[in-house]
């Protein structure tokens, strides 16, 4: 019987119980990504709109609910329905999906109709398109820029070279392009010995915990673009924190977690570099590894958004085993005792003032370094409040979005001014430069504070 | 390994917080978890005890007094009603609530005109109450559908209350869109930003203080929307009061509500400085237990299963809306730990075929023993370390008789007290 005819024996007065009446199957679950059931599951209440960053400073852009199930329902009664250009006002910051009673896959709406807005209706010859393009093939200026890390840093924030990448690519001169680090962290790791090295240390420091020396306790690190170029020390963290608890650290090939190809409709892009990351974690997930990333915008990426958008050979294995690196200490080790014992003197003796990125709400992690760190002796740590930053990755760069960017970030910046500290912490890199850029604070990241304390 | 603490509350609701605040009071380490951002953002934000009997005789004047002729089975009589005033005095406490001064239910108008009898409402909606006999002119934003003012107007009077009422709709300064979130009108107002008038800019407030004022006609009262600012709404009220020469109300609204928002931020707040932890977004799906006691719960974050350990839980994942109930053709249940859930075999028995009738799944929810445990239907207890607040408990219609806040946080307390009892 087709969905559309009904039972003939059915009045809808009369109970029906005695008969034999089987539900239609009417929406079937599929795995090829049908977002009819997430449409359907919208009953409007409108409560995403509230977590939208965007909507709130800006009423031309009309919010969650019409980016997805809205838009997504126009499509399927008008073939020639053009996505809204207002799509590209999203900053895929995703708290929608946070607020949804329904668990309508709201991210998952936008990033598909992202990329089909770029995919079918924008020019490829347009300028925007490539400066879109660019900005989110960050990697690939990283991997060229880190060959020359101090010449690249000076030419970068060169002032008639900004004022010249405004005025032909809407790249905006207001910001700082950040430093790239004089040694990357892969050149650092391979000097150190690899994994190698980190197979010994962590063997050794198993011995010095009263652990069995061989005991199965392995990650693999995906440590992104930006600890890789930019913020070795953050990678350094990571490593010494996760040998300290007898872990041996492996760093596999990896490329662009993806997250500002989605944000720009880059799902072309984003896939090529998600075959990579995928095929190499997911051979090391058959051998016991867990997949552990320091930024929360790349473990979002591995955990959601891969296999929500695509559909590649051992995606949901990556997803199910992808942890972020202090979250995967709490549920394995005494991380929260080990700090509440000890206590942090030196450079990192300081009051922080902490935000959590969007990325991590959605992950839970929104608490986790204002909860662990909020015992520990020598240091503090407050959280200034449930903004958004404004950045989003690359949407705060781009000339025409950077005054919405720093609107959505005033409240930030305001709650940072008024905390106790002076110096910033947050997990992802571009929520940093955001802090950095509206305050003038140097910005940590929480591994840093957490080996401070307890690495002695 | 699990991420550990002494009480473990499943749920954010105003069940799940009250019930985790009281517990961390009570010197437990509480660690509360949501599957999303809590359900107060859906709610008006009015806070309400007993409002009309189980038998629809109301509006009640005295909830304290009705509570006693409630039936055994209800929440209230479970817990008691002196309990019922501890569990509101410790909401007093965290919150800039109005209406603790008196045991009688105010009289609170709604966006639609009608008018609610409820136990506590916030500050802002004071200078609303329909008990009130001065004169009310109600401000509609043309771009804000939600509430149309004439229409609220009509209905107040319609429903005889004891002043003139006037509903008139102008348009918010600036011209926002007219599917501008409110999240947009309150950002504008709590930073007084500047909107362009006639070509000339302006703070948001003043502006549309000015644009009340030609409209404005000696009412001594002046009521919007709620949509006056999130963080700063005090403020905003104030500057409004002092530019139009009255006093100020909001109207609560229907979901997404910023009273509803203010409360959440108020409660989390508390929670916060209690020491307890907490997060959202990701479901509790599984749980592992020996016996009779529950060991481990499982949050699914994405395929991945993050195990959580305590000694005691609390289940305040809600009733049918909030998903703590589900229920399909066969059967009622609730999802997580599969507790009892009294309900007729044959589905036609779960509702009556009058709309606004007497329908059975108003009050389906687990039943419990005096200490708020989970019983199976022999009556046992389900787990020794387990006990159920708010909407997830049976026995009472908490839309009807408008007691879903009450029961909300008695039972909390109630739930939290014990579980840090038993804790320690």
């Amino acid at each position: 019987m087709s969905d559309a005819q009904s039972p003939t024996d059915f009045d809808p007065v009369e109970p029906n119980t005695g008969h034999d009446f089987e539900p239609v199957d009417v929406f079937p679950d599929s795995n090829d990504f049908d977002l009819r059931p997430g449409a359907d599951s919208c009953f409007k209440c409108s409560v995403c709109d509230t977590n939208c960053p965007v909507a709130e400073v800006d009423d031309d852009f009309p919010g969650p609910k019409f980016q997805g199930p809205e838009q997504w329902r126009l499509k399927q009664t008008d073939d020639d329905y053009e996505i809204d250009d207002s799509v590209m006002s999203c900053s895929n910051c995703m708290r929608c999906d946070n607020a949804c009673p329904s668990g309508v896959p709201l991210s998952q709406m936008h990033n598909t109709a992202r990329g089909e807005y770029v995919e079918n209706q924008m020019s490829k010859t347009d300028l925007e398109y490539w400066r879109n393009r660019i900005l989110s093939n960050y990697r690939l200026s990283a991997s060229i820029a880190s060959k020359v890390p101090r010449l690249a840093t000076w030419g970068m924030n060169f002032g008639p070279a900004r004022w010249l990448m405004e005025k032909t690519m809407g790249v905006t001169k207001e910001r700082d392009f950040p430093d790239f680090a004089p040694q990357t962290f892969r050149e650092w790791w391979a000097e150190r010995g690899g994994a190698d090295a980190s197979r010994r240390n962590a063997q050794q420091r198993r011995e010095q915990l009263g652990l069995d020396r061989d005991a199965d306790k392995k990650v693999a690190y995906f440590h992104g673009c930006y600890s890789n170029y930019n913020t070795v020390d953050v990678a350094k963290a990571m490593v010494h924190v996760y040998e300290h608890y007898g872990y041996e650290v492996v760093a596999p090939e990896q490329k662009c977690s993806g997250t500002p190809m989605f944000a720009n409709g880059m799902l072309d892009d984003a896939r090529r570099h998600a075959e990579v990351n995928v095929s190499s974690m997911s051979d090391l997930v058959d051998q016991g590894y867990d997949a552990i990333a320091s930024c929360t915008s790349c473990s979002m990426a591995l955990r959601q958004e891969y296999p929500e958008l695509f559909d590649i050979d051992g995606i949901e294995k990556v997803s199910s085993n992808t942890f972020e690196a202090v979250e995967y200490l709490r549920i394995h080790e005494d991380v929260k005792e080990d700090v509440q014992e000890s206590n942090v003197t030196g450079e990192l003796a300081e009051e922080f003032a902490y935000h959590a990125p969007c990325h991590a709400r959605n992950q839970g992690l929104e608490r986790q370094s204002v909860e662990l760190f909020r015992d520990l002796e020598g240091a503090g740590i407050e959280d200034v409040g449930e903004s958004c930053s404004g950045i989003s990755g690359t949407y705060g760069w781009k000339e025409e979005k950077y005054e919405k960017s720093m609107d959505i970030g005033e409240e930030m910046f305001d709650h940072m001014e008024h905390a106790e500290g002076e110096v910033g912490m947050t997990e992802c890199p571009t929520c940093a430069m955001q802090m950095e850029h509206g305050t003038g604070y140097e910005i940590r990241h929480p591994l840093e504070l957490l080996e401070a304390a307890i690495v002695k | 390994m699990a991420i550990n603490s002494d009480v473990l509350v499943i749920g954010g609701g105003l069940a799940g917080l009250t019930s985790a605040l009281k517990a961390a009071r009570e010197g437990a380490d509480v660690r509360l978890v949501s599957y999303k951002q809590s359900s107060l953002r859906h709610a008006s934000g009015l806070v309400d005890l007993l409002g009309y009997t189980p038998d629809g005789e109301g509006p009640v004047t005295d909830p304290y007094a009705a509570m006693s002729d409630l039936h055994d089975a209800h929440p209230y009589q479970t817990v008691g009603v002196e309990t019922v005033r501890e569990a509101m005095s410790m909401f007093d406490e965290v919150t800039d609530y109005r209406g603790d001064h008196t045991d009688t239910n105010a009289l609170v108008p709604t966006h639609g005109g009608t008018v609610k009898p409820t136990a506590r409402y916030p500050t802002g909606a004071a200078a609303g109450l329909a008990s009130d006999d001065r004169d009310v002119l109600l401000v509609g934003l043309e771009s804000l559908v939600d509430f149309d003012a004439p229409h609220v107007a009509a209905h107040l009077e319609a429903a005889g209350v004891p002043f003139d009422v006037r509903g008139e709709t102008i348009r918010f300064p600036g011209d926002l869109q007219a599917d501008a979130k409110i999240t947009r009108y309150a950002k504008l107002l709590d930073n007084n930003g500047e909107v362009a008038v006639r070509g000339r800019k302006k703070g948001a407030r003043d502006a549309l203080a000015e644009r009340v004022n030609t409209i404005h006609d000696k009412e001594e009262r002046v009521g919007f929307p709620a949509i006056l600012g999130d963080a700063h709404t005090d403020a905003v009220r104030a500057a409004l009061e002092e530019k139009i020469g009255a006093d100020v109300f909001e109207v609560p609204m229907g979901p997404p509500s910023l009273p509803g928002l203010r409360l959440e931020d108020a409660l989390f707040e508390a929670l916060d400085e209690s020491g307890a932890s907490f997060e959202t977004g990701n479901p509790v799906v599984d749980f592992d237990a020996d016996g009779d006691t529950i060991e481990t719960v499982y949050i699914e974050k994405n395929g991945a299963r993050i195990p959580n350990s305590a000694d005691q839980y609390i289940l305040a994942t809600g009733g049918l809306v909030g998903k703590g109930i589900e229920s399909d053709r066969e059967r009622v249940e609730e999802p997580i730990f599969d507790c009892h859930i009294a309900h007729g075999e044959d589905r036609y028995e779960w509702f009556s075929g009058d709309v606004f009738g007497d329908h059975s799944f108003a009050s389906f929810g687990v039943e419990t023993d005096e200490t708020l445990r989970p019983l199976t239907g022999d009556d046992a207890v389900e787990f020794e370390n387990l006990r159920a607040a708010g909407s997830v408990l049976g026995g009472y219609d908490f839309a009807a008789e408008k007691s879903g806040s009450g029961v909300s946080i008695a039972t909390g307390y109630v739930a939290g007290e014990n579980a840090a009892a038993e804790a320690r």
